[in-house]
């Protein structure tokens, strides 16, 4: 059962080699193979199943069972080129077939008209590297639908007043409301603001073989058991094995993308699981390895053609690192909310998507009343300051705090800044003898602030849900990123952007690139949604290309 | 004998009513291996120690006491933790044992300077055990906040050890090989269930449906 349909020698010649299995991979996957190419699918990680999956933190956090593996995958950090990197854990993706999709929370926002054209209006910005995209939201609507109905998304569609345009309903209602949405709605219609049910990509009725959400609540960092949560794994990944053209190969850790003397690239070399390398030969190569990897490998893959890194004639492979805004406000309540059950969030707003001019802020964002703890995590890091951190004090704040606390968390944009970026360490390697991956970043002031503003509204909401005690950790530089954008951005100009409009790269025809990494602007969080109605377009786009002859060309 | 975990069992029931036969059908043999793994993750009546001496179980679990006390709900010691961290030491938490193992001798450093002619943490009174514990979480807190800070998640401090590694012991999902019997859910008011259905709890539970804000469903 867990043998793919489809197997190919690693010197076949297939029209597509995918590096990637996530949320972009697994839609151009789906997308490819039905559309009638033979593809191979790269996966670095293990190739899990539903009875995989578990509840037990010690497997997912401790083990990093679903995500990247430092031991083996160190990552260095600094805030600026100036400094030495050093070692840190600073970047969390998923590794596995699936990718983050498989662990993520599951919020599934669509961008809105704004974030496409936001530089026109608002111009440039002091120490930021800020575009226009070269697409539309209109240019982007089919997609988004798409997603929503093929990978499975619940919501109410037109319950926002600040909904960007839409063609069709979500194909499932809502998610069950939960106490934390439910205070969250209330205040927000006292202070005059409009939460409304959260677009989630979790499926709220059984659709398409697969079971609706159980409410066990390990959504965040967990697999579903069920596969209830819309993840490539439990939505398209199937579909594209079923086409019998599309092998899903897991364990495959890709080191370079080959080129040849004409500067096309050949294939992906890889490191299988016992460290043999092969060049799985291809006709085209799409990267969507995630933000840090997609600009991490085509910097492995520089030579005397490409001396500055595959594809990087612009020098912006792995600049402009957008990993979006957060802070957040915790409340505790007098009855139990109980909101361990369910997914993480029932209701969000997104009055403050488009800041008013006059505060001198730019961007904006979206706030989610949520409950992600699991009982571990809540202990090590949601009871408020001052609590006793052992002791009967300690058990007691447990045992009152645990069924009665939610979070707001206020999510926001990212200013694209140039030095922001992923880099080749040049100290440090992997476990197989290649430059570990080197995170440079320091937020732009603006978004720092924008953040305290949003604090600030989110602790309000709080004071007028009547909580019984309310906090907001104060809000500080990032140096822990999970949305990787930005790093290989879009744009007509091939001296400021990496790709086109098509997802090819500007400088060699049959390399394309889709993942966070091909975002111009940051949304206001919760880019998955916008990653695979890329990969929804950029599937549409590399088909017509192909069909015409010009890929392999 | 039935080896189902009973939330497990709780959860099949339910996914029977809710997701077909057809689903439960093609993953059934999936579940109960993986019910039955849970099973014997934590029903072990006789669970052995692979790394701590009987000696050294005994103070740490007396010291893990201190941090989750028994009172009228469970602590660490009805959970299991010494177990789980036993288990955890030879496994996924292996490269701190050496911090048990000078963080040991300094409890038993410690007793001995405060209280001469106790022979070990564990043979303390619960008063003396208060008094030789908030001296070890000062000295840890001392050491943590001085600009020797150590970096979050890589402490070497046996207290912040022990302590995360007691609060796993005592609320890991039982797969993990602690919170046994799911005393420590329970402690925290945790509904052992595998599954849920609304309403989940006080505020939710007369909840009359989303309706927009009146007069303002039009676009901003």
């Amino acid at each position: 059962m867990s043998r793919p349909m489809v197997t190919y020698k690693p010197s076949d010649e297939v029209d597509f080699v995918i590096v990637g299995s996530g949320a972009a991979g697994g839609v151009l996957a789906k997308e490819l193979s039905t559309n009638g190419f033979r593809v191979v699918v790269l996966e670095q990680g293990e190739y899990f199943r539903e009875k995989d999956f578990t509840h037990d933190e010690t497997k997912v956090f401790v083990q990093s069972q679903l995500t990247n593996k430092i031991s083996t995958h160190p990552i260095t950090f600094r805030k600026t080129p100036e400094e030495t990197a050093r070692k840190q854990q600073a970047v969390l993706y998923g590794s596995c077939v699936g990718g983050s999709s498989v662990h993520f929370t599951a919020n599934f926002w669509r961008f809105h008209e704004i974030d496409f054209k936001e530089h026109s209006k608002t111009g440039d910005i002091p120490g930021a590297n800020f575009a226009d995209w070269p697409i539309s939201y209109a240019d982007l609507e089919p997609y988004y639908t798409k997603v929503e109905w093929e990978i499975g998304v619940s919501g109410l569609a037109s319950s926002s007043p600040f909904d960007p345009p839409r063609s069709k309903p979500y194909p499932m209602p809502p998610l069950p409301v939960k106490g934390n949405g439910v205070i969250f709605e209330r205040a927000c219609r006292k202070l005059g603001y409009h939460a409304y049910p959260a677009p989630m990509a979790i499926l709220s009725q059984p659709r398409a073989g697969r079971a609706a959400c159980m409410n066990c609540g390990f959504c965040l960092g967990f697999g579903c058991e069920v596969g209830a949560k819309s993840t490539s794994l439990s939505s398209v990944i199937p579909m594209a094995e079923r086409t019998g053209r599309c092998e899903i190969r897991p364990n495959c850790y890709v080191s370079r993308i080959e080129t040849d003397k004409s500067g096309r690239v050949t294939g992906a070399v890889y490191f299988d699981a016992h460290r043999n390398t092969y060049l799985q030969k291809a006709k085209a190569v799409i990267l969507s390895a995630n933000g840090a990897e997609t600009p991490r490998l085509l910097l492995l893959s520089a030579s005397n053609q490409f001396p500055a890194g595959l594809a990087n004639s612009s020098g912006y492979v792995g600049k402009n690192l957008m990993p979006n805004s957060s802070a957040l406000a915790y409340g505790i309540f007098d009855e139990q909310l109980n909101d361990y059950k369910g997914p993480a969030v029932s209701r969000i707003m997104h009055d403050f998507y488009e800041l008013d001019p006059k505060l001198g802020l730019y961007g904006g964002g979206g706030l989610d009343a949520r409950f992600d703890f699991t009982p571990v995590s809540f202990a090590l890091n949601g009871l408020p300051p001052g609590t006793p951190k052992w002791g009967a004090g300690f058990k007691q704040a447990l045992a009152h705090n645990f069924t009665r606390t939610f979070q707001i968390f206020c999510h926001g944009t990212s200013l694209p800044v140039e030095s922001n970026s992923f880099s080749l360490d040049p100290d440090v390697k992997d476990a197989y003898g290649l430059p570990a991956l080197r995170m440079t970043f320091r937020d732009h002031p603006n978004d720092l602030k924008m953040m305290e503003w949003m604090q600030a509204r989110a602790l309000e909401i709080l004071d007028a849900a009547g909580a019984k005690t309310r906090w907001g950790p104060p809000v500080q530089e990032q140096q822990f990123a999970v949305h990787l954008l930005g790093t290989c951005r879009m744009g007509t100009d091939p001296k400021t952007s990496v790709i086109n409009a098509d997802h090819r790269t500007h400088d060699v025809k049959n390399l394309f690139l889709c993942d966070g990494s091909s975002l111009v602007t940051s949304g206001r969080g919760q880019p998955t949604m916008t990653i695979q109605a890329l990969a929804y377009r950029a599937a549409d786009r590399i088909t017509a290309l192909a069909k015409r002859g010009e890929i392999s060309a | 004998m039935n080896s189902f975990h009973p939330a497990r069992r709780d959860f099949l029931q339910l996914l029977g009513g809710t997701a077909g036969a057809a689903w439960l059908t093609a993953n059934w043999p999936a579940l109960v291996s993986a019910a039955e793994h849970a099973h014997q993750a934590t029903k072990s009546d006789h669970p052995v120690l692979e790394v701590f001496t009987a000696d050294q179980a005994r103070e740490v679990e007396a010291l893990a006491s201190c941090i989750i006390p028994s009172d009228a709900a469970a602590g660490a010691r009805e959970a299991g933790v010494v177990y789980f961290i036993d288990r955890a030491l030879k496994t996924f938490f292996s490269d701190t044992l050496p911090i048990y193992q000078k963080g040991l001798e300094a409890a038993q450093k410690t007793t001995a300077e405060l209280f001469p002619g106790v022979p070990r943490f564990s043979a303390a009174t619960d008063e003396q055990k208060l008094k030789i514990f908030t001296h070890l979480a000062e000295e840890s807190e001392r050491e943590n906040s001085g600009p020797r800070r150590l970096a979050p998640g890589t402490s070497e401090d046996f207290f912040q050890t022990l302590r995360v590694h007691t609060i796993f012991g005592f609320l890991v999902d039982p797969e993990g090989g602690g919170n046994r019997d799911f005393v420590g859910w329970k402690a925290i008011g945790r509904d052992p269930s595998h599954s849920f259905s609304p309403p989940f709890g006080f505020y939710d539970k007369d909840y009359p449906g989303w309706q927009p804000v009146s007069g303002e469903t039009e676009k901003k």
